[in-house]
This record gives C-alpha cells, structure tokens and sequence, in this order.
C-alpha cells in the first residue's frame, strides 16, 4: 500500500484525471447526485423525525384518551342515547384490571375566569392528580406541579402555563406565592411551565389539584376523561380494548356499543408517524443507494472509454517497463479517487442544503425540521460504500486496459 | 549479446495463419549497429517486435545477454523491457499530457526510482540529446526532430543494453533524419548496441552491418563500411 502515499502515484492520477476536465466533471456527477440525495433526504428526514419528537416529546405515547359519550344501543333495559358518566372508580378498576397499565389518569376540567388585578381572561381549569406529569411531562420553569398535599388537603393552589403567565401578569413579575383568582376564587400560584407544542385533548394551560376541582365544581365522584398510559411492552391498541370493555360492563353499556366511550389512542397515531418516517428512510436509502449505484457505474462506463482512448499510450508504458499490476492499479485508483472526490463534494453540498435548510425552516418552536442532519457514522458508511464500489467498477476497465497485448496496443492509431 | 536461433513466427488470418518469420538465425554482439531492412511483409517488424519481447515467437531460441527469452510472463516481460531494452518508435510515442522531463523519466518510474533520482537522471539524458532547456515544454510545443530526441532520451534513461529503433526517421524530414542518425551513431561510438527497423537505404547505410529480410527469411547479412551522418548536417 506504500504507492497510496507516494507523490507520483497522484501525480498520475492527476494527469490523467485532467487531461479533459470537463469529462472528468461530468463523470462525477452521477455520484455527486447520489451521496447529496442520500445525505440530503436523510438529514431532512432526521430533521422531521425530530419536529416530531419534540411534538410529542413530552406524551407518554403509550398511552389512550377515553371519554364517555352516548350509547348507541339500548341495552339491559337502558334506551339508547344514555349519556354515560364516567367515574373515579372506573378509573380505578381499569388499573386494577387491565394487563399492563402503567398508570391512569383521571381528569376533570371546565371553563373559567380568570382574574389577576387588572388583567383577565377565559381559560381552560384542569383537574389534575401529580400523576399527569408522568403521562404530560410538564417542564417547569418556575415552582413545582401538584403534589400529593395539595390533593389530599384540597388545597387551593395553581400551577399556570408560561403562556398564562404572559397574559395576567406585568412582564418580569414574580407570580409564585401570587394570587390569582378562578371564578372569583383565590388560588395560590406554585409553579409555571413551558407551553407545551402538542396539546392533546382541551388546552392545558391551568392545573389545579383534583380534589379541589372536585370540590369547587361540586363534581362528586364523576371525572371527565382519563389518560391510560400501558408498559412499553405492552400493545396500547390491546390496552385500549381491554379498558373500553371494563367500562361497556361498570356502566352497563352493550358490549358491541362503539359509540358510548369515545378515544384517542396516541400510540396508534404515533406509531403511524413513526412508521412513516421509517418508510421514508427506508426510502431514502433506497433511492440514495440506487442513485449511487448508477454514478458508479458511469464512472466506470466513462473509465473503459478513457482506457479504450489510452491504448496506445498504455502499450507504450508497458513498451517501457508498466507490468500490468501497475497499469490496473493506476485505472482503479482513478476510479476510486473520481468516485470519492465526488462523493466528499456530495457530501459537502449535501451538508450545505441542510445547513440552509436549517436557517430556512429549522428555526423558533414551530419549526418543521429540527435539527436536520445527519451522523458521521452514516457519512463514513457513505464513505466506504464509495470506495469499495468504486475499486469494483475500476476493476473492469483495469482488465479492459490490460487485456489487449503491448504490441497490439502500440498498433492502435 | 543477442542470439537467435531458428525462429518462427506465423500470425492466424482467418481460417488459415501466415507464416511471417521462417527460421531466422541472427546473433548480434555488443557494440554493433544493425539495420534490418526488407520490404513491408517481409517480417522486420515481427522480428524486432520478438526481440523488443513484444510479442513471442512461436518456435526457436532467443537469447539476450545469456537470458533465455521464452516463456514470459506478462509481468516478467515487462520487468526485461525495462531493464533490457531502449525503444525508439516511428511516431515517438510520447505522452502528450506530460512534459519532456516526465517523459524521459517514466521508464525509471516503472523502475521504482525515487523523485528526485529520476528528475537528477532525467536531466542529464535530456541534456545529451541538447533539449535540457526544454525540459517542461509538453511534446505539442516541441518539433519532430526534438520529438524523436526526447523519444531517445526515454529510450536511454533506463540505461537498457539493446536499443530498438522501428524506423527512427521515418516520420522525419531528411535533415533531421540525419541529425537523428548522427546523434545515434553517436550513442553507438560510446558502445550502445543497435539494433534499428528500416526501409530507406541511405539511414541503413549509416549503420555497420545490414540484415535483409525478404518473405520470412535472412537473404543478406553483410557488414558494410559506415557512412557518418556527420557530414550531411
């Protein structure tokens, strides 16, 4: 391998490679095509991978939304169109029932005003245990969430949205400790979070401890919905099932009744996300390798002409002393070298298009590509896939060029 | 020096194959200048193209410089070439993509010579043939006459023992041809063995002994009274 690190041996590859420059550069672009493709659909891929991951980032998406509705068969006596109730015992039997429930989530929540000095305005009251931060995690950026006190002591405390924050309060102002009052209620404020960028089911924005709603909405045992979070080993869609049918019994719905419990099943959605984006990059793998594939093989057509062009001269080498390893070797390091310096300016481009990508639409919370790139193990994959197709397309004009007798080769005009 | 014996060589065409070469007996000695002469078809260039190990003849005994010929490998051949043998060609054969010095130094390349040696040896060839000034001028910008000096100057950078030369002039004006002939000859006073493909009677006479083929066989082989090409320049 020492000929890789002498001057000469590029020296010849350079001649070579330049004696017509702009062959040499359309040669490339099949496979500078190819690695920009990969290199770009894969980091926008990425990218959109991680918009969504960002989204759904603080859901646990294991987990199914169930609500009660109407029923829509008459059932044990029960006409049809029976508004059903849900309640905080059937939260309860469906953990102590159903396989491989992590936790459920009872919730509760309704309309309110709500008041701080001057500033006022209508927002969405949730109920909420502390258990919600498991399912939801919340990012505080100030205080704490609702803790087991607070339910058990009916305290009344708040844990508000930044978004909140920003309406009713004086820019800067310290709100923990602060009152703010909720249909003409004191409530102490304890914590504030980030804003969350996905919002499953009513907005989330204020939280207050269960019991308190309870108390203040005089909700006795009845919730309004509740979150059902399954085992990561476990099959959400299974879960989801097994609970709907637990509730059909406890409220004496008709099994077959698909109407009476309505659900949103995050897992479900979340894995046709995922499933996408894996397609797509099974897609993109695809696409990028085929692509390459093909900007190898032209190199390697464009070789077998340039090799047919330099009979003569590689008659007059071998005249002069070249054995044909020499000869071969030169044709594939061409082959490699073209196929590489393409590839690293297919990357470099590729790398380019994500970088303005990223100033384009990668930017603020909203962006729609987060963070588009790609990993430099797949870039060194790319690498390697280079060269070593790049030495097997070489090999045929290596044999190509010495595959015709000196004599024959000096012959040729 | 060089010895054969007996050789033959027949070419396929078609369904039939033609008998180029039929047994030639030829035995050269260090420092003589030959000149293989004969028509087109008469089977000089198959003959120098056997000696040059260029191609193979097909029966017979080709001794250089005590080395039984036969039997090479590709890679073996080519390891000869380039220890052995000088080649001058009718068209130069430079690579025009490379200057004059790269020319003249890529046989010490395929040698396996550093950079450097090959530029210091390079040089000093290119100067005997009185073109070191034209070094780094690629083989467009040079004439014919200088073409064929560079030519030369490839064929000696290797230092080989038999230098081949297939009609050294052919593609040169008669002056120049004698300029060529007169640098040769002089290769030849400093005792390079010579052994050169020619048509025209007057360059075959600037050597020392004639061969002459006709259809396969050695008709002549005369030592003749060298004319120096010194005295048309």
């Amino acid at each position: 391998m020492k000929f890789l690190f002498e001057r000469d041996t590029w020296q010849e590859v350079y001649d070579s490679l330049t004696k017509n420059k702009l062959r040499t550069a359309l040669t490339m672009v099949g496979v500078w095509w190819g690695i920009l493709l990969l290199i770009g659909l894969l980091g926008s891929a990425r990218g959109i991978e991680n918009s969504f991951n960002r989204l759904f980032g603080s859901f646990a998406t294991n987990s199914v939304f169930v609500w009660a509705q109407s029923t829509s068969k008459p059932f044990k006596g029960f006409q049809e169109g029976r508004q059903v109730q849900l309640k905080i015992s059937d939260a309860k039997k469906i953990e102590e029932n159903v396989e491989g429930i992590e936790f459920v989530v009872p919730r509760n929540q309704s309309q309110a005003l709500v008041v701080h000095n001057f500033l006022s305005g209508n927002f969405g009251v949730n109920g909420d245990y502390p258990l919600l931060d498991q399912v939801q995690k919340k990012k505080m950026i100030q205080g704490r969430f609702i803790n087991q006190t607070d339910i058990d002591e009916n305290r009344k405390v708040v844990v508000i949205s930044e978004e909140i924050y920003k309406q009713l309060f004086e820019k800067d102002a310290e709100m923990i400790g602060e009152y703010i009052q909720l249909n003409g209620m004191n409530f102490k404020v304890v914590g504030m979070f980030e804003t969350g960028n996905a919002n499953m089911g009513p907005s989330s924005d204020i939280h207050i401890p269960f019991t308190t709603f309870q108390q203040i909405y005089n909700m006795g045992e009845n919730i309004g919905w509740m979150m059902i979070t399954g085992k990561p080993e476990y099959d959400i869609s299974q879960i989801e099932t097994d609970a709907k049918l637990i509730l059909k019994n406890l409220n004496k719905v008709h099994p077959e009744d698909n109407r009476a419990f309505g659900s949103f099943n995050l897992g479900k959605e979340f894995a046709k996300i995922t499933g996408f984006l894996t397609g797509m990059q099974f897609l993109t793998w695809f696409v990028g390798i085929a692509t390459l594939i093909a900007g190898v093989f032209a190199i390697g057509n464009i070789l077998l002409i340039t090799v047919k062009e330099r009979t003569k001269e590689i008659g007059v080498r071998r005249a002069l002393g070249a054995t044909p390893f020499e000869i071969k070797r030169q044709v594939v390091l061409e082959a490699v070298f073209i196929t590489l310096i393409a590839g690293l300016l297919g990357i470099i481009s590729g790398g380019s298009i994500l970088m303005l990508l990223d100033s384009l639409y990668g930017q603020g919370d909203e962006a729609m590509l987060v963070n588009a790139s790609v990993s430099i193990s797949i870039v060194f994959v790319a690498l390697i896939i280079l060269i070593v197709l790049g030495t097997l397309i070489g090999l045929i004009p290596a044999f190509k060029a010495t595959s015709i007798k000196p004599i024959d080769a000096l012959r040729e005009e | 020096m060089l010895k054969i014996n007996k050789l033959h060589k027949s070419y396929p065409i078609g369904d039939s194959s033609l008998h180029v070469l039929k047994g030639i007996d030829l035995s050269v000695e260090a420092g003589e200048m030959v000149a293989i002469m004969g028509s087109s078809g008469s089977g000089k260039s198959t003959l120098l193209n056997i000696i040059g190990m260029l191609d193979e003849a097909d029966e017979g005994e080709y001794i250089l410089d005590n080395v039984p010929i036969k039997n090479l490998t590709e890679k073996k051949a080519a390891i000869y070439r380039n220890k052995f043998l000088g080649f001058i060609f009718q068209s130069f054969n430079l690579i025009n993509y490379k200057n004059a010095l790269d020319n003249v130094a890529l046989p010490l390349y395929y040698q396996g010579l550093k950079r450097k040696e090959r530029i210091e040896k390079g040089l000093f060839h290119l100067e005997k043939v009185g073109l070191k000034d034209w070094a780094h001028h690629l083989p467009n910008e040079l004439s014919g006459g200088q073409k064929q000096r560079v030519a030369i100057a490839r064929a000696l950078a290797a230092d080989p023992k038999l230098l081949l030369a297939d009609e050294p002039t052919g593609a040169l004006d008669t002056k120049t041809s004698h300029e060529i002939m007169d640098f040769i000859q002089s290769l030849n006073d400093e005792g390079k063995t010579i052994l050169m493909v020619t048509h025209e009677e007057d360059i075959a006479s600037m050597c020392k002994r004639i061969v002459r083929l006709k259809d396969g066989v050695i008709i002549e082989d005369t030592f003749v009274e060298q004319v120096r090409a010194s005295q048309y320049v």
